[in-house]
């Protein structure tokens, strides 16, 4: 046996494997799932994974898919690593997906360009590139249900309103506690526009990739700068660490605002003294639905669902099930508008810009107050919504607010200037030529 | 039986000092090349875009790692960062000349690659071993560190991010979303080949032979009249330009787009267990270890569940990807132990076993 002959072998093998890819009976439609359940990131991706698994198989189990067409459901693992993300996206553009979610900005970033070409719309469901809220520039990018300028807006919002006004935070001292890359980097100029404007005063802390897991340093300068007002703006591990420092470095608690990403994991790590950290969020937390109790009864407890039991409904299980919401809704949207059954890609672009998930809609759903309502259009993927304050008990995540409206003008400012930068930018950036429907 | 060399008579120096000098040897290179290019013709999207442009590009960034560490023996974990000024620095060019033809940038970022490389080399000429390779590691930290403080880079892009702009070659498009992976391997492809061609004549030349006595014994080769800073920064920039080439193509032929989160520590590492898998000082056990560490995987993604679910074994994503890790470690463990020397230490053997075959004596 030479190695020549085992050389030829492999790459036979290898473009046989490349070659051959399951086809799809017609009447069905394709959705991967771009999950990371491996790597450092595992602990938010994982409930987030099985959240959004569990309510897609509920909708086959229960009703047999969307307007009687069967999801065929398919979890590519990407391990929030860019490579396997590209990789994942090249393995499942063949099968037809009617859409993808990258779950990491590192991945949606070289797959926005592509959306257009090859005609697949990208839910990056409040992550990505704020700038592609703006329908008219990116018609193939959906990033509901709020940017993290609209969440920066809110938190200071609050915080303005607990001081007794906006004008009252003038001369205060607000840390932002931040990964250091884009996601992290976003926030700032908006954050400094208003420093600017209202008066107080702005500490960067922020923390490199590598040492998520190691804050000591920027929580000592927290101690030093002492700032009224914490706000954090981390992912994966960083935002687990941050709380168990926030507490060993005795800062209170009650001043720690963080945007949408934290869940139950990371706020338990500060143990008790977490109590009192709050967070920015959009749906509500707890299993008290009759879709999620479907989700028990169908997925759960009949062993389809990787999921611990008593991590159902928990907040990220919860942002995975919102997820799958306009998923599923883009697909039911798609096939009304179209009228098919079996929907494309191209189909279900048009139905996330009909989106309108009101509370009679959502009641229908079985996820009645679970949510604000949500409302898409052709210029709008974004819906720029409301999002309310929530606090850890100890135990459990308590809300203690109603919906905080963003700080609009402010948003449409950074937005638009974003927007247009990156078309400038990308000279030859293609002009929207997909029709708005009479709808939206 | 076929591979042999009876019949084949060296007349003149230049046919006794050829790289290949089997006739089989010379018409198997032709074969593979004339296949890479026919694979750009039959092979479907996911083969082009996910195994074999990531590959070439792989292999490329081993090439430059190679002559670092493989021939001129001095160890870095800079790669990624060198990987990176490469790409921003294509990126900086293209959107600042947007009438150059684009490939006359991907090329020209190497320089600057290369020019970073001798600067964050210059230590070697007083450190050696693991002590080079924590400085280099300075380097790679410090890169990054530009990579994500410096907006001048990204162009002030809010994202952070850099991103593939539309270009052409012949008027068709190369670069950006509209470019067919077809294209864009065929790009990758012809600059790979080229620069193998390039770094092959290096290495086997004088420069080469520079490199690899400083390697050997730097002592004897300062006697004999090598100078050693020249020899090494030499290694340093040319060992950097392919790393730069190799990550402006990263960039914008195969992702298109990306984040300086890219070009981390653990780019770095990924080439660097290329390069020891595949066998240090060997520009063919760049592309084995590319192959091993990269393509291995995808395959072993696509095998597995095939193979695991005639027995009813159905298995998630993360299985797999758990599955793929430990085979893939446990086929590195292995190979290191059977041939410490690499791949292409073994493929050394087998051409040696198959000149005789099958009458051995």
């Amino acid at each position: 046996m030479s190695f020549r002959r085992i050389g030829l072998g492999l790459a036979a093998a290898t473009m046989l494997a490349g070659m051959a890819l399951p086809a799809f009976a017609q009447d069905s439609v394709y959705v991967p799932l771009f999950t990371y359940r491996t790597g450092p990131f595992a602990g938010s991706g994982t409930p987030i994974a099985d959240g959004m698994h569990d309510y897609l198989r509920m909708l086959n189990e229960r009703d047999g898919g969307i307007g009687g067409v069967k999801l065929v459901l398919e979890e590519c693992e990407t391990g929030y690593d860019t490579k396997k993300g590209v990789e994942c996206y090249e393995s499942v553009k063949g099968k037809n997906p009617v859409i993808v979610n990258p779950w990491s900005t590192g991945i949606t970033l070289p797959l926005i360009p592509r959306a257009s070409v090859d005609k697949i719309p990208i839910l990056s469901m409040a992550y990505g590139l704020s700038a592609s809220a703006r329908g008219d520039i990116f018609p193939w990018v959906f990033n509901p249900p709020a940017t993290y300028w609209d969440g920066l807006s809110m938190i200071i919002k609050y915080i303005g309103e607990k001081e007794g006004g906006l004008e009252k935070l003038k001369g205060k001292k607000i840390g932002f506690l931040h990964l250091d890359a884009a996601f992290g980097k976003e926030p700032i100029p908006l954050l400094q526009e208003l420093a600017k404007d209202i008066g107080f005063e702005v500490a960067l802390y922020p923390v490199a990739a590598q040492d998520m897991q190691n804050q000591g340093s920027q929580w000592l300068s927290a101690r030093r700068d002492r700032p009224d007002y914490m706000i954090m703006w981390g992912w994966g591990s960083m935002n687990g660490a941050a709380v168990k420092e926030a507490v060993r470095s005795g800062y209170p608690m009650d001043k720690f605002y963080s945007v949408w990403w934290p869940g139950e994991d990371d706020a338990r790590s500060g143990g008790a003294g977490a109590k009192g950290f709050k967070m920015l969020n959009w749906h509500a937390v707890g299993t008290n639905f009759p879709a999620i109790q479907d989700i028990q009864k169908h997925v759960v407890d009949k062993g389809f669902s990787k999921a611990q039991k008593d991590k159902v409904g928990e907040l990220l299980y919860n942002r995975g099930i919102y997820n799958s919401l306009l998923i599923a809704e883009g697909i039911a949207q798609a096939q009304k508008v179209t009228g098919k059954k079996a929907v494309t890609g191209e189909d279900v672009r048009r139905g996330m810009e009909n989106i309108k998930l009101d509370p009679a809609r959502l009641k229908e759903l079985g996820l009645e107050g679970f949510t604000d309502q949500l409302v898409l259009s052709c210029s709008d993927h974004n819906g720029h919504r409301a999002a309310f304050m929530q606090e850890w008990d100890g135990t459990k995540w308590v809300k203690i607010s109603n919906p905080i409206e963003p700080m609009t003008d402010r948003v449409k400012g950074q937005l638009e200037a974003a927007a247009k930068d990156y078309a400038e930018k990308n000279a030859g950036w293609p002009k929207r030529t997909e029709a708005c429907d009479k709808a939206s | 039986m076929l591979y042999r060399e009876a019949g084949q008579f060296k007349t003149s120096y230049v046919a006794d000092s050829a790289i290949f000098p089997l006739r089989q040897d010379r018409i198997g290179l032709g074969l593979i090349i004339v296949a890479a290019y026919a694979l750009a013709f039959i092979g479907n999207s996911f083969l082009l875009q996910a195994v074999m442009i990531p590959f070439l590009v792989f292999s490329l960034a081993s090439i430059g790692l190679n002559i670092l560490t493989g021939y001129t023996g001095l160890l870095s974990l800079g790669t990624g960062a060198f990987m990176g000024v490469g790409a921003y620095a294509c990126y900086k060019l293209m959107t600042a000349f947007p009438e150059v033809n684009v490939i006359v940038w991907i090329l020209m970022s190497g320089f600057f690659s290369a020019a970073i490389g001798a600067l964050f080399g210059l230590p070697s000429l007083r450190i050696k071993g693991f002590y080079l390779a924590v400085a280099t590691l300075a380097a790679q930290f410090f890169l990054q560190w530009c990579f994500i403080r410096i907006p001048w880079l990204v162009n002030y892009n809010v994202s952070g991010a850099l991103d593939a702009p539309l270009r052409t070659l012949f008027g068709t498009p190369i670069m950006g979303p509209n470019a067919t992976p077809q294209t864009r391997y065929l790009v990758v492809l012809t600059i790979v080949i080229l620069l193998t061609w390039l770094a092959s004549n290096l290495v086997h030349g004088r420069i080469g032979r520079m490199w690899i006595a400083i390697r050997d014994m730097d002592l004897a080769a300062e006697l004999m009249g090598i100078r050693p800073l020249q020899t090494k920064l030499l290694a340093f920039a040319v060992s950097s330009y392919y790393c730069g080439v190799a990550g402006a193509l990263l960039v914008f032929l195969w992702y298109g787009g990306a984040e300086y989160d890219v070009f981390n520590i653990n780019q770095s590492f990924f080439i660097l267990f290329m390069v020891i898998i595949g066998g240090l000082g060997s520009l063919i056990g760049s592309f084995f270890g590319a192959a091993l560490i990269f393509i291995l995987p995808i395959v072993l993604g696509i095998v597995l569940p095939a193979m695991l679910s005639p027995f009813g074994i159905s298995v998630g994503a993360d299985v797999i990807e758990h599955l793929r890790f430990m085979i893939v470690g446990a086929l590195i463990i292995f190979f290191l132990i059977v041939e410490p020397h690499g791949l292409a230490r073994l493929w050394q053997i087998g051409k040696q076993k198959l000149l005789v075959w099958p009458f051995p004596y």
